[in-house]
Order: structure tokens, then sequence, then C-alpha cells
């Protein structure tokens, strides 16, 4: 029977991607191993191989389309001694799963933020589902969600971008305004960035400023310290938090500790940034999220942001700030667009939450990718008579407790949404403020909804159980509204 | 078999390779040391015998209850810092671990701040809120005082890199103790520097025990010269109880960092007369070796005899300098002992930068 190929996934968190080049044509014998068609997405190339032998009955998506949906047909594969018009006209109904590449098809974040409750989605189906549909739309763009709170004039124009974007954009601003801004990692430089995020940064700056690193994480986060003790202004760069426990020493004991260990003579300018938390499917050991960790430590600013304009405008000034700035991006985040103001030279404060969506009956407070989770609850909730307000903290050191209180005092209710663990986590801390200084203002306590007390499990239908779930969030907001 | 038995038993197979990793057989003085002009001798007396005289006071503070908390006296290996500073220049940078207040004393700071830091007062370099262990000077180009072993090597090659960036010819001079070079980070900062040529001179300051342990306990390689031959880097041993010997080899590596030849490996044969910090009952170590260390290769006591017996001078007017000297420790003390406590609201500064517009 007819055989559909599908757009495959080039990483666990791929959404979309364009269709570079046909290497065959309609008509032509393939067997298992040719390499049918190059594919790339803003962070790789690859080629798509078929994996059955038949005749190349036709081409779905033609070559040089942009926007392809992971898992969506592109071509279907006549079998042997298959009519191949009958086949081609079979339109992409097949059996899919023709051709492999890099793996199952990825849970989107698309998919997360969609269903109430649907994450991750299909990996683990067969590749028996005939009726399987594309599984992404093929943008992802946050329009409908204005911030509420202006910082910029009216009136600017808004460009969309990518979170990828917006943090390439800051750094190469940051870089070009001022000389002792570098950025050193691995893979920051010829590979492009694991993540893409210092895409073109090499071209533009020369290996003198973005300087790739050999595999070791603990050396070279204490050589961006020293350089930074010593007056420069390095951007570390960990492929992810997870390795950055190799070099946690550099970041506590020699970053954070040494302007007060020196009498406020030696401060530490000095960004540590890239993706924290889960991913999507990569197992314990990568999917650790560390905002409650560097939460803990006095002597660092840690921001977490959700939105592409946060990114830029908050990495911005983690690059100008004097002291050592942990800048928790997400790996998932990475390829959602939002609009950004055109500015020249958009800047946010550092240690300023922001009310992201206006509600009067609970308060959501959440930071990162648990906005996501929060901002379909409000929509949810909102189909059910009930307002949130979506708290956006952005900044987890220092917190603004007033932004939550201020708005805790209006709704008298508040839930907390995150992925990292329960325990001393930042709903924790939430909590033990709102008991002191909103104590007066609750009717009801304070429900954390957290990723589960487990490592993370690799399993899709166990790692969606670990994450947090909208259907939580829900829940919890209608339980501290008593409904 | 009790644990008491056991680590009786430890010990017992443990000393006979302390004795034989010990001071008296190890310790090889250079045959042909070069030469020291008489002012050269007369500075290194003078400045070394200021640390000697400094560390006998911060030990007898320490004792008096002055001091708190960990304090690592320098005594002994005084020729090796003072050997460094003199082949290097202003603007080279030092860094260090926690056996520091010679490296301090060494760059120019001042006895008065260096240990009123050590007495936890207000007028210490980091306002008493370092201690031994976490004192800086942007001025001195001394970037500290670091007390986790080993973390200073991989700072030290940062502060090359920078040095490397600005292309400003400084050199970083990277000190670590025996115990320190057989950390990670060690090897994944000689990798980096030797990639990127950086200029870091990294003096390996083998006093023979690391903590109690001996080198040959605690290392496979106890040449520790040998440690960058992987990474290409350079190294050679030395005698880090002659002040001139330290000179001369530091020259050679400065001028490879400098030249642009990349990282250098100087290991000083040193030797610690006191214990560990304050708190080491030193069973690891015969009484003899020290004693022994201390009559025939004293750093001090060998420059003291040059003078007199090669450079003709006069006893009186060393004595004049040792007057000098510890006025300038009794001076140190006096201020340390009177100067006020922080005050409580410095619990609260120095934790953030103000970022500027």
């Amino acid at each position: 029977m007819a055989t559909d190929i599908l757009m495959p996934a080039l990483s666990p968190t791929m959404e979309e991607g364009k269709l570079a080049k046909w290497l065959k044509k309609e008509g032509d014998t393939v067997k298992s191993g040719d390499v049918l068609a190059e594919i790339e997405t803003d962070k790789a190339t690859m080629e798509v191989e078929a994996i059955d032998e038949g005749v190349l009955a036709k081409i779905l998506i033609a070559e040089g389309t942009e926007g392809v949906a992971v898992n969506t047909p592109i071509a279907i594969i006549a079998g042997e001694g298959e009519d191949v018009a009958a086949a081609a006209a079979s339109g992409g109904k097949g059996k899919p799963n023709g051709a492999a590449q890099g793996g199952q098809p990825a849970p989107t974040p698309d998919m997360q933020a969609e269903g109430l409750a649907e994450k991750p989605a299909p990996a683990a189906k067969t590749g028996d589902d005939a009726q399987r549909a594309p599984a992404a739309p093929a943008t992802i763009t946050n329009k409908a969600k204005e911030p509420v709170m202006e910082e910029f004039p009216a009136g600017t124009e808004m460009v969309t971008m990518t979170v990828r974007e917006a943090l390439r954009d800051a750094m190469a601003e940051e870089m070009r305004r001022d000389g002792d801004v570098f950025i050193m990692g691995e893979e920051v430089a010829e590979y492009q960035g694991a993540y893409k995020v210092t895409q073109n940064l090499l071209q533009e700056f020369g290996a003198r400023r973005v300087v790739d690193t050999p595999i070791t994480e603990h050396g070279f986060a204490g050589i961006g310290v020293g350089a930074a003790l010593s007056g420069l202004k390095p951007i570390v760069e960990f492929m992810t938090f997870n390795f950055a426990m190799q070099a946690i020493d550099h970041i506590i004991n020699s970053a954070a500790k040494t302007l007060y260990m020196s009498g406020g003579q030696l401060g530490c300018p000095i960004v540590f940034r890239g993706p924290n938390g889960a991913a999507a499917r990569v197992g314990a050991q990568h999917s650790h999220d560390y905002a409650a960790w560097y939460s803990n430590v006095p002597g660092l600013k840690v921001i977490a942001p959700y939105t592409a304009s946060d990114a830029k405008g908050l990495l911005k000034a983690a690059i100008r700030d004097p002291n050592p700035v942990i800048f928790l991006e997400n790996e998932i985040l990475y390829g959602q667009s939002f609009p950004v103001p055109k500015l020249d030279d958009f800047v946010l404060p550092i240690g300023k939450a922001r009310v992201h969506r206006q509600g009067s009956d609970v308060t959501i407070v959440s930071f990162a990718i648990g906005m996501t989770y929060a901002l379909k609850a409000a929509q949810a909730l909102a189909e059910q008579g009930i307002e949130a307000e979506v708290i956006d903290l952005r900044t987890i050191r220092p917190m603004d407790t007033d932004t939550v209180v201020e708005s805790v005092k209006k709704t008298g209710r508040c839930i907390t949404v995150e992925e990292g663990f329960p325990q001393s986590g930042i709903g924790a801390e939430i909590v033990a403020r709102l008991m002191v200084d909103a104590f007066d203002y609750l009717d009801a306590p304070v429900i954390r909804i957290t990723g589960k007390d487990v490592p993370m499990p690799y399993a899709a239908n166990l790692e969606k159980l670990a994450l947090p779930s909208v259907a939580e969030v829900v829940e919890a907001a209608k339980s501290v509204c008593y409904k | 078999m009790d644990a008491g038995k056991d680590a009786a038993k430890d010990a017992a197979q443990a000393k006979p390779e302390a004795t034989k990793d010990g001071a008296e057989a190890a310790h090889r003085p250079a045959p042909n040391a070069p030469q020291f002009t008489r002012d050269e001798d007369l500075h290194a007396y003078r400045e070394m015998l200021l640390i000697r005289r400094f560390e006998e006071k911060a030990g007898q503070l320490y004792g008096m209850g002055l001091i708190g908390g960990f304090c690592h006296l320098y005594i002994g290996q005084e020729a090796v810092v003072i050997g460094m500073q003199m082949a290097s220049v202003e603007g080279d940078q030092v860094i260090t671990g926690y056996r520091d207040h010679g490296h301090m004393l060494a760059t120019g700071m001042e006895s008065r701040g260096v240990m009123a830091e050590l007495t936890g007062r207000r007028g210490g370099y980091s306002r008493g809120k370092g201690g031994s262990m976490h004192m800086f000077s942007r001025e001195k180009q001394f970037f500290g005082g670091h007390g986790i072993v080993g973390a200073q090597v991989a700072l030290g090659t940062g502060l090359a890199f920078a040095d490397a960036y600005r292309e400003n010819g400084k050199v970083s001079l990277t000190y670590m103790g025996d115990g320190a070079a057989n950390q990670g980070q060690v090897y994944e900062s000689f990798n980096m520097a030797a990639l990127w040529k950086l200029p870091v001179v990294y003096v390996i300051e083998n006093n023979r025990y690391a903590m109690g342990t001996s080198v040959a306990r605690a290392s496979a390689q106890t040449d520790f010269s040998k440690r960058g031959l992987s990474f290409g880097i350079p190294g050679e041993q030395v005698d880090g109880m002659d002040v001139r010997t330290v000179r001369e080899a530091a020259t050679r590596a400065i001028e490879h960092a400098r030249s642009g030849q990349g990282p250098y490996i100087l290991e000083m044969q040193t030797y610690r007369y006191r214990g560990h910090s304050m708190s080491d009952p030193a069973k690891y170590r015969s009484k003899d070796e020290v004693s022994k260390m201390r009559d025939e290769h004293d750093p001090i006591e060998m420059v003291r005899k040059r003078l007199i017996e090669l450079h003709g001078v006069d006893e009186s007017e060393l004595k004049a300098t040792d007057a000098k000297v510890r006025e300038i420790v009794n001076d140190a003390a006096e201020f340390a002992t009177n100067d006020p406590e922080p005050d409580p609201s410095e619990l609260w500064t120095d934790i953030l930068l103000e970022a500027s517009a």
C-alpha cells in the first residue's frame, strides 16, 4: 500500500521546518537509505532518508516551502507492484512513517498550550495510526496577549520575533555597544549555537569575542568569572543549565560571594545563560528546573523570562548589570514568537514582575514556561466565569513581591505555577511571603502547582504526568474560589 | 577489628611513605644558584622577613583569640612569592588559595589592612567581611585569597584570558599548592590556557603536604612540573627555598608567558614549618624533618648569611632592618587589635552593586 512520508522532527522540541530541497522527483524509484529531501529549521539542516522501497508517487509539499509542521505528509511512496497513479491520488492518507529522521515526531509547545491537558503529545503512538493529523499549526504566534503594563511608548511599532531571535539580538546589540562584552561556551561560535541562539555572532564579532570552549563547564565558568573579576563582561552560555552543575562552585562561591568578601572591591559583571528546565522527553539529567536553586543565593540576580520582548529587554539589562546574573531560558520557548517593540535600545528593569492578564477573581503567579499553563488556564477559567489575573514574575531574584501582594489584595486568592519541584520551590517562597505580607487579604490557602516530586521520567505519558497541566491549574483556581 | 585499630594500622602503613617523601630525602638545593647583587639580597631579606614576622604575629594573635576561624601561615615558603614578585612587573596579577597572607604583603598590600582583616575589623581589606582567606586589592592587582581548593586556578586563567583579550602585555601569576594540583579544574584550565596561549604562569607551591597527606600518598605523578606535559605546557622544578633560583625560573616563565607563547608551570619545592592551619597536630611528619629544613634550608637565614659573608653587610645594618620590620608588624597588630569591628549596618552592604543607568 502507499506510504506517506511525514515531515520529521530534528529535535525533541522542533515544531516546524522548511522543506529546502527535493533530491528525488516524482516517478523515481527509491530504496531504503536514499536521500529523498533536505529539510532545515533555524537550528539545523538534515537529510530525509527513505526507509521503504518503491516509487516516489507524489510530492505533496513543494521544495522551498517554509513552516511545514512536524508530521505533515510531504510525499507518497507507492509500494512494489502498486499502481503509482492510484497511490498518488490517495492524497496523503496512506500509511505514515515512510521515512525516518531524528527519531519520533516531537510534542510541541503548542500542543501543551492548546489542549487543556495535552502535553506531551502523540509521540508514543504507533506508526499504523493512519488517521493521525498533522501535529501543529505552521506558526505559533502569541498575538492576543498584549502586555497590560506598557513598558515602551504607546504607538511603538511591534515586530514579531522568536525568543531565540530576541536573545540573539540582545547580545549583538550589547556587544556592539561595549567592547568588553564577549560570549563564551560550547558551540557558540562556529556551530552557531547548540540551539542557534548565537547565530551569526561569530560572523559579526569574530573569534576573539565569540569563543568556543571545550566541554569543560567547571573550567570555563571559572575562566569567565576570572575575566569578570578583572573587569570584562562575559556572557557564559551553558548548553543547558543541567551542565552548570559542573560549574556551580564558581557560580556560587566565586561569582556570587566575591563582592561581599572583598568588602565591595571586586564586582563580578557576568551573565550565565542557557536553557533551563524540561524540554521534551530528554530524561531526568536534562530536565531540571534550577530557578529555586539560584534563587536561594544572595549576590546573584536570577531572571527567567517568558516572552521574546522580556527576553530581549532583560538580557540587555543583565549584560549591563554589574553583578552576576543567572539568565534562565527555555528550549521550548526558543521557537515561540511574540511581538517585540522596535526600539533602538529596549532595556527592561530587572526585578519587576508584569501583570500579563488582568482579572479580579484569582491571582495566578508564574514565570518562564509556567506562563503557558497559567495563560491557557486563565482562558479556560474565563469561559467558566472566573477572571484570573496572571502575573509573570520575569525576575526570580530580587523577587517583586509588591506586584503579587497588590494583586492578592484585589483577588483574595492566589495560586502559583512552575515546572520545578515543590519542596523549597519558587511557589513555596511566594506562599511564605504572602503569609507575612497579605495574610489578612487571603480568602483561601495559596495552592502551588509544580512539577511532581520525582526525577523527570522519559516515557511520554509519565513525563506528562510529572509536569504541571492546564487542568491542574484550572482545578486549583476553582478550588481557591470555592467553585 | 574495630575502627580505631584500623586507623592505627593505616597510620602505621602511611608513615614510611611520609618519611620517604619527607624533606630530608627530597630537598635538593640547586647546585649553581645565580648570584644576587647586594641590593637584591637586601630587598629579598627585608621582604621575606616581613612575611615571617607578620605570620609569627598572626599566630600569636590567633593564640590570644583575636583571630578567628581558619588561619594558614606561610612561614617557610617566603622565598617563593618574593622571588616571583622580583621577576614580575607592575600590573601583573596575582591570585592564590587560602595560604595567602604572604602573597598579599608581597604585592604591596598594607600590613595594617591585612592584619585588621584577620581580626575581623573595619580597617581590614574586606572591611572585616572576608577574613584570612578572602582579601583582595584591585589597586595591587591581587585577586585573592580563595577558600575552595583549586578554584583560583580557573580564576587566574580567566585573569590571563582578560589580559590576552585586552592585549595589555600583563601576566597572571596563578598559585596553587600540591593538593590543589590534583583538582580536575586545574587540568581544564591547563587545556584552555595552552589552547588559547594565555599569559599565565602556574606556580605550584609543593610544600609536601596537602593538609596531612604527603605528596606521595595523594599523587600518582609526584613531579608536578610534568603536570602540563600532555597539554604541551613547559614546566620545571625549582628550589623554592632559595629566592635566587626562584627569581631566575620566574623570569624565564614570565617572559615565556608575556611573549605570547602560552602558559608555563613552575613547581616550587618548598616547605611549611607550621601546621596546615592553627589546629594541626602535625602527626604526619617528624619534628626532626621540620627542624632539619629550618636549620639547613631556611630561605631567610640563607640570605642573611650571604649578606654578611658575601656582600659584607654589617650585622648592625641587618639588626636595623629587623627592628624596622618588627615595628611595622607591631604597628599592624596594634591597629588590628584596636580598630573597631565593622558597623552592624555592614551586614547588608556589598551584596550587589548598584546598576549605573
